[in-house]
């Protein structure tokens, strides 16, 4: 198996999904002759030719607008969101339009559409570009909601969501397309709506995604050292929700911490814990702690960016206090 | 500027602390005297206040911890500030560890009571009421080690160990009141129904009682010297200054002998002493321990240089420290300093009896009812008022000369109470 980057993971899957599928295509700002302001569609260019990497205006609304008509007439559109904050400007595109046509006409179109949009902090680009609104959109039915946090689960996710009949918001971390691990070649497909053990443990259960993981994975091997064995639940699906090895891993437990960048009010761990308590709340020893970003604007400055962030301390401060508690 | 806060020294022989609850979490704002933290020592739960105000930076030792006096415990902040140069985190302050905890659950849980909430309700984690339910474990009896007590399920798994709560029946522990009369039987049927034995652990207050009484009666040479008063002039002034008093103000018998006690002890500086070292220390402050009888147990509150302090002072202070104590709000001060000590079981009909020592103090009183008595008038005899009070001091320190000469200077205040006023 390759030890590839997140990017490379990401590049592969779409490169054979496109190669697999002659009705797979990208549009988006800078992503053809440019390769993509994070370079995950450099080549494609060259390689597959204008008409299926297609370079579009400055206009979210256009290019979410122009995926979902190619969509509704047979094609498999992957729109790319230069960050996920741009996805405001089409917002009602993605929640109004995208989301409900399957239900509201009757089961007459589906809507193959993946929008691979960047989102995250932790590079300095403002409070307006730095934003993690992944709970906003996993609010709604009839949205997916991916988020990887393993190369692997990138490349994986990505071909199930391009070969999925139903727009796929595909969420992609900014600092984690240089992050290294084992992706599997040729045929890869992970499938939608599968929460996973990332990492067996006994104390306590943190559940978590996205650049978040690896931020928990960080924090629980330094636990390790003291004797703590967290025990790691990656989401990789907001929508739908798989709740269940959260569920298990918090009967074996009976503790949990929910780690999220977005900001704690309303959050994914507000969903997370509320899901704990209404199914196992039997079996709960401790209150669950949710561990989110400060509810600020992010900052630009870094040192005030790097505070607002959960950061490994804080996952290990927040795992001892359930421990405790 | 950022401020280290340490684990104070709350008496004379403590050496460490339980921090048994953050009050403030980290990042909190907490003002100059606000509460901090509380801290469990061998006598009590006290709030450890704030010295400083700011934020909370960093809580050094976690909650359950044991750490030694001085220890530093939390550091505070101004806003936004970064913290650079952090006391070390206290080794000592790692929680006991669970597999003691699981043999021994009574001596480490760390907080002995607090976890009832309001209406009655167990503080107990929905596992560990569940497991209660399933394994018959009366949740009441069991000690939680869990934030503000909250029983969470190694508690459970520890008292099931001990065998200790387990099957015992899940109605709360009857009340000490005067028990419901029985019918009585019509024939000895020869069978007897009687409630099993109750195993109670000790608590921290209950077992540091033990420890200091058993230390004080095997190495203390206690002697005794009872002698009875006249205290008809004290209870008829006692009655009179009460009339002009509101209630919740008024003086009990106790503020008296406080103020008598004190008084005459600056013509004894040597009871009036610690016995430490080969040495004895005179205090120069005459502070008055007061027992107060508490759930499981009994605390002494000082009040402060109570020959210099007018007695509706006394009775004040006195007052409010014996209802901070009951209500668990004890304060550092309220118990640590006393030079000599009484205790007064005069509300409970007692003629009279001998008190153990509380070291490292050199003597204590023990207070008898006020009685009607026969008292030898001449040659009459009439109804008279009287209280015994009966000293037990350590002969390492005195003799017996010393202690009746105290107790004859006592009456000189007893029996003429106007002194008291002087």
């Amino acid at each position: 198996m390759a030890r590839i980057t997140m990017r490379e993971a990401i590049s592969q899957a779409l490169w054979e999904e496109m190669e697999r599928d002659p009705s797979v295509f990208i549009l988006g700002e800078e992503v053809g002759v440019w390769g993509g302001t994070y370079a995950v569609t450099k080549g494609f260019y060259d390689h597959f030719g204008g008409e299926r990497v297609r370079d579009t205006p400055i206009a979210e609304a256009a290019i979410i607008g122009a995926a979902i008509g190619a969509a509704l007439t047979g094609l498999r559109p992957v729109a790319e969101l230069m960050t996920i904050n741009f996805a405001f400007s089409s917002f009602d595109h993605i929640v109004n339009q995208a989301a409900k046509m399957h239900y509201m006409f009757g089961g007459q179109m589906v809507l193959p559409l993946v929008i691979r949009a960047v989102g995250g902090g932790g590079r300095q680009l403002g409070a307006t570009h730095s934003q993690t609104p992944d709970a906003i959109f996993a609010h709604f039915p009839g949205l997916t909601v991916v988020a990887p946090g393993t190369p692997a689960d990138a490349k994986g996710l990505l071909k199930a969501a391009i070969r999925s009949q139903d727009p796929v918001l595909f969420i992609e971390h900014a600092t984690l397309y240089q992050i290294r691990g084992e992706v599997p070649e040729g045929d890869y497909v992970v499938p939608i709506g599968k929460s996973t053990v990332q990492r067996p443990g006994r104390d306590v259960t943190l559940v978590t995604y996205s650049k978040m993981l690896e931020i928990s994975t960080k924090a629980a091997e330094q636990l390790s050292k003291e004797g703590i064995e967290v025990e790691i639940v990656d989401l990789r699906t907001l929508r739908p929700l798989d709740i269940e090895p959260v569920i298990a891993s918090f009967k074996k437990t009976n503790r949990a911490v929910i780690v999220e960048e977005g900001w704690k009010s309303y959050g994914v761990g507000s969903e997370i814990a509320a899901r704990i308590y209404e199914e196992a709340f039997d079996y709960a020893d401790a209150p669950v702690k949710r561990v989110a970003q400060k509810e600020v604007p992010l900052p630009y400055n870094r040192t005030l960016e790097q505070s607002a962030i959960p950061s490994v301390e804080d996952v290990i401060a927040a795992v001892k206090e359930v421990l405790h508690g | 500027m950022a401020e280290t806060i340490t684990m104070p020294k709350l008496g004379f022989d403590m050496a460490e602390g339980t921090l048994v609850r953050w009050v403030r979490v980290e990042g909190e704002t907490v003002e100059k005297g606000q509460v901090l933290a509380e801290i469990e020592t061998d006598k009590a739960t006290v709030e450890v206040e704030s010295n400083v105000s700011g934020v909370v930076y960093k809580h050094l030792v976690e909650q359950g911890a044991i750490v030694p006096v001085g220890t530093p415990i939390a550091v505070i902040a101004a806003p936004g500030e970064k913290v650079t140069d952090l006391p070390v985190q206290a080794e000592a302050a790692a929680p006991a560890p669970k597999a003691e905890a699981a043999a021994q659950p009574a001596a480490v849980a760390p907080v002995p009571s607090g976890a009832t909430l309001e209406g009655g309700r167990v503080k107990a984690s929905p596992l560990a009421r569940r497991l209660a339910e399933e394994h018959q474990v009366n949740l009441a009896a069991v000690q939680g080690s869990g934030p503000g007590g909250r029983v969470v399920r190694k508690d459970i798994e520890a008292a099931l160990a001990a065998g200790a709560a387990a099957a015992a029946p899940v109605a709360a522990a009857p009340a000490p009141s005067a028990p419901a009369p029985q019918p009585v039987p019509a024939a000895w049927a020869g069978a007897v129904s009687a409630p099993a034995d109750e195993h109670v652990a000790i608590d921290r207050l209950r077992s540091a009682i033990g420890r200091r009484m058993v230390d004080s009666k095997q190495n203390i040479p206690h002697f005794y010297v009872t002698h009875v008063y006249d205290v008809e002039p004290l209870m008829a002034l006692r009655s009179q200054l009460n009339e002009l008093l509101p209630d919740g103000q008024k003086l009990t018998v106790n503020d008296f002998i406080v103020k008598a006690a004190a008084l005459a002890l600056r013509q004894f500086p040597n009871l009036n002493a610690s016995l430490a070292n080969n040495e004895v220390i005179r205090h120069g402050h005459i502070n008055i321990g007061v027992a107060v009888a508490v759930p499981g147990g009994l605390l002494t509150v000082v009040c402060r240089d109570a020959d210099q302090k007018p007695l509706r002072v006394i009775s004040a202070e006195v007052r409010e420290m014996a209802a901070r104590v009951r209500s668990g709000k004890v304060r550092p001060e309220d118990i640590e300093g006393s030079t000599f000590s009484i205790s007064n079981m005069g509300m409970y009909e007692v003629e009279y009896f001998t008190a153990i020592i509380n070291p490292p103090e050199v003597a204590i009183l023990a207070v008898g009812s006020a009685r009607k008595a026969p008292v030898v008038d001449g040659d009459s005899l009439r109804v008279g008022m009287q209280m015994s009070i009966t000293i037990s001091a350590d002969h390492r320190v005195t003799d017996g000369a010393e202690a009746a000469q105290y107790m004859q200077a006592l009456g000189q205040y007893i029996e003429q109470p106007m002194r008291l006023l002087l």
